[in-house]
């Protein structure tokens, strides 16, 4: 009878565990439901980067619709090739789409703005692999301040004169 | 000359301890193949993981709870209160749930190991058994490793499982951070590989390293009831320091380089 109340309570203690393990897993990790979808790739040269990171999102209208899986640098131009995958869920995109570094919030982490395009006759859709052609960089903020410093500077010397 | 022949003396001594401790552990770990040694292992589950339960749970909510309410008064004040969840899962995965449980555990069930083995040994049933042709290595010293290595990173997940509902339960339910932007800035932030699995990585090497000491630290003690009392003294106290400092080299090795 003992020996039986023992069995008992570390088969509670094993499902308590398993239970544990598999709130953490899938409702805080969330991991392997997400990214078990297909995806297809799209790439976009960007000038400027800003803080983008790999696994930023991809959003069309606020709606995340992939994610960054890789940065690197083109060899030739030297300029960052972003690759982005896109859901299977949503395909189709017009070639004209273009897209954006854009910021969530005043501090908040970047994110990849996809702003789908017009589609007409002679306009063929977005497939695995093709380049986006019209991209929008980062805004650094940096860069920013500096040109409103400089514009300052200048205006004022012309009110000098 | 005294001086030198002291440290040659001591450092002899830590060398062949450390070198008992390893045979300890090898005899204790190549033990495991023997059938009947499972139900032996299920009865010190039971009394290492079972009997933790109710510490481990009541401080793992408590810790969430408590964090929970740290949290929200700092972030508040940014507008940042959704970022309670991934504040709390962060923390309670990477470090607070393995250290706190093997502090927890090395005071739980560590010290009681000692005693346990180490008063086997003072009243030689130890002896008796190897008399018996029976090794109390693979008998006595085996089913607690193996006991002590599953436990410890199972109620480590526990730990953390509780906390981050103990979290749910202040900053959600009491402090009103809105339960969606909880769990999905929660889901966005933590990685399974990166957070979860490196989690129980950490807490695995601290289950190895506080059971190995507390058993050996049991198994090596001079029997007596002064010596069986310093040694249960010594596996809490070097248990802890050994989970702290190994703490900061995990840490380093996992999320320290980026």
């Amino acid at each position: 009878m003992n020996k039986h109340k023992t069995e008992l309570m570390v088969g509670v203690f094993v499902v308590l565990t398993v239970a544990a393990v598999l709130l953490l897993a899938l409702k805080v990790a969330n991991q392997t439901m997400t990214s078990s979808g297909d995806t297809y790739q799209l790439y976009a040269k960007f000038d400027n980067i800003g803080g983008l990171k790999e696994r930023s999102a991809v959003k069309v209208g606020g709606v995340t619709i992939g994610r960054v899986t890789d940065i690197h640098l083109d060899k030739e131009d030297y300029t960052p090739v972003v690759t982005l995958s896109i859901s299977t869920d949503y395909e189709g995109f017009p070639e004209t789409s273009s897209v954006s570094i854009l910021t969530s919030g005043l501090l908040g982490e970047q994110y990849v703005g996809f702003q789908p395009g017009f589609s007409f006759d002679g306009i063929e859709e977005l497939k695995d692999g093709d380049y986006l052609q019209d991209t929008k960089s980062a805004l650094v903020l940096e860069d920013l301040i500096g040109q409103f410093l400089f514009n300052r500077g200048g205006n004022d010397s012309k009110n000098d004169d | 000359m005294n001086f030198f022949q002291q440290v040659g003396a001591n450092t002899l001594a830590r060398l062949t301890s450390i070198g008992r401790a390893a045979l300890m552990l090898f005899g204790a770990i190549f033990a495991m193949p023997s059938l009947k040694n499972i139900p032996l292992t299920i009865r010190q589950v039971y009394v290492v993981g079972v009997q933790s339960l109710l510490i481990i749970v009541v401080s793992g909510l408590f810790i969430g709870m408590v964090m929970a309410l740290q949290g929200y008064t700092i972030l508040v004040g940014y507008g940042a209160e959704g970022s309670l969840g991934p504040m709390v899962a962060l923390s309670l995965l990477r470090e607070l749930g393995p250290v706190v449980t093997a502090l927890l555990f090395a005071g739980r069930a560590g010290s009681a190991l000692t005693a346990e083995i180490g008063l086997m040994k003072a009243t030689e049933q130890l002896s008796s058994l190897e008399m018996m042709a029976v090794d109390p290595l693979r008998r006595v010293v085996a089913p607690r490793f193996w006991a002590g290595l599953f436990s410890m990173p199972a109620l480590a997940m526990i730990f953390s499982a509780v906390g981050i509902l103990g979290g749910h339960l202040v900053g959600v339910d009491w402090l009103g951070v809105d339960s969606g932007s909880y769990w999905s800035l929660m889901q966005s932030t933590v990685e399974l590989q990166k957070d979860v699995i490196n989690g129980v990585l950490k807490s695995l090497v601290f289950a190895l390293v506080v059971t190995w000491i507390a058993i050996f630290k049991g198994y090596d003690s001079v029997p007596t009831s002064e010596g069986i009392s310093k040694a249960t003294t010594e596996t809490v106290v070097f248990s802890s320091l050994a989970v702290l400092g190994l703490d900061f080299v995990l840490t380093a090795l996992m999320f320290g380089i980026e």
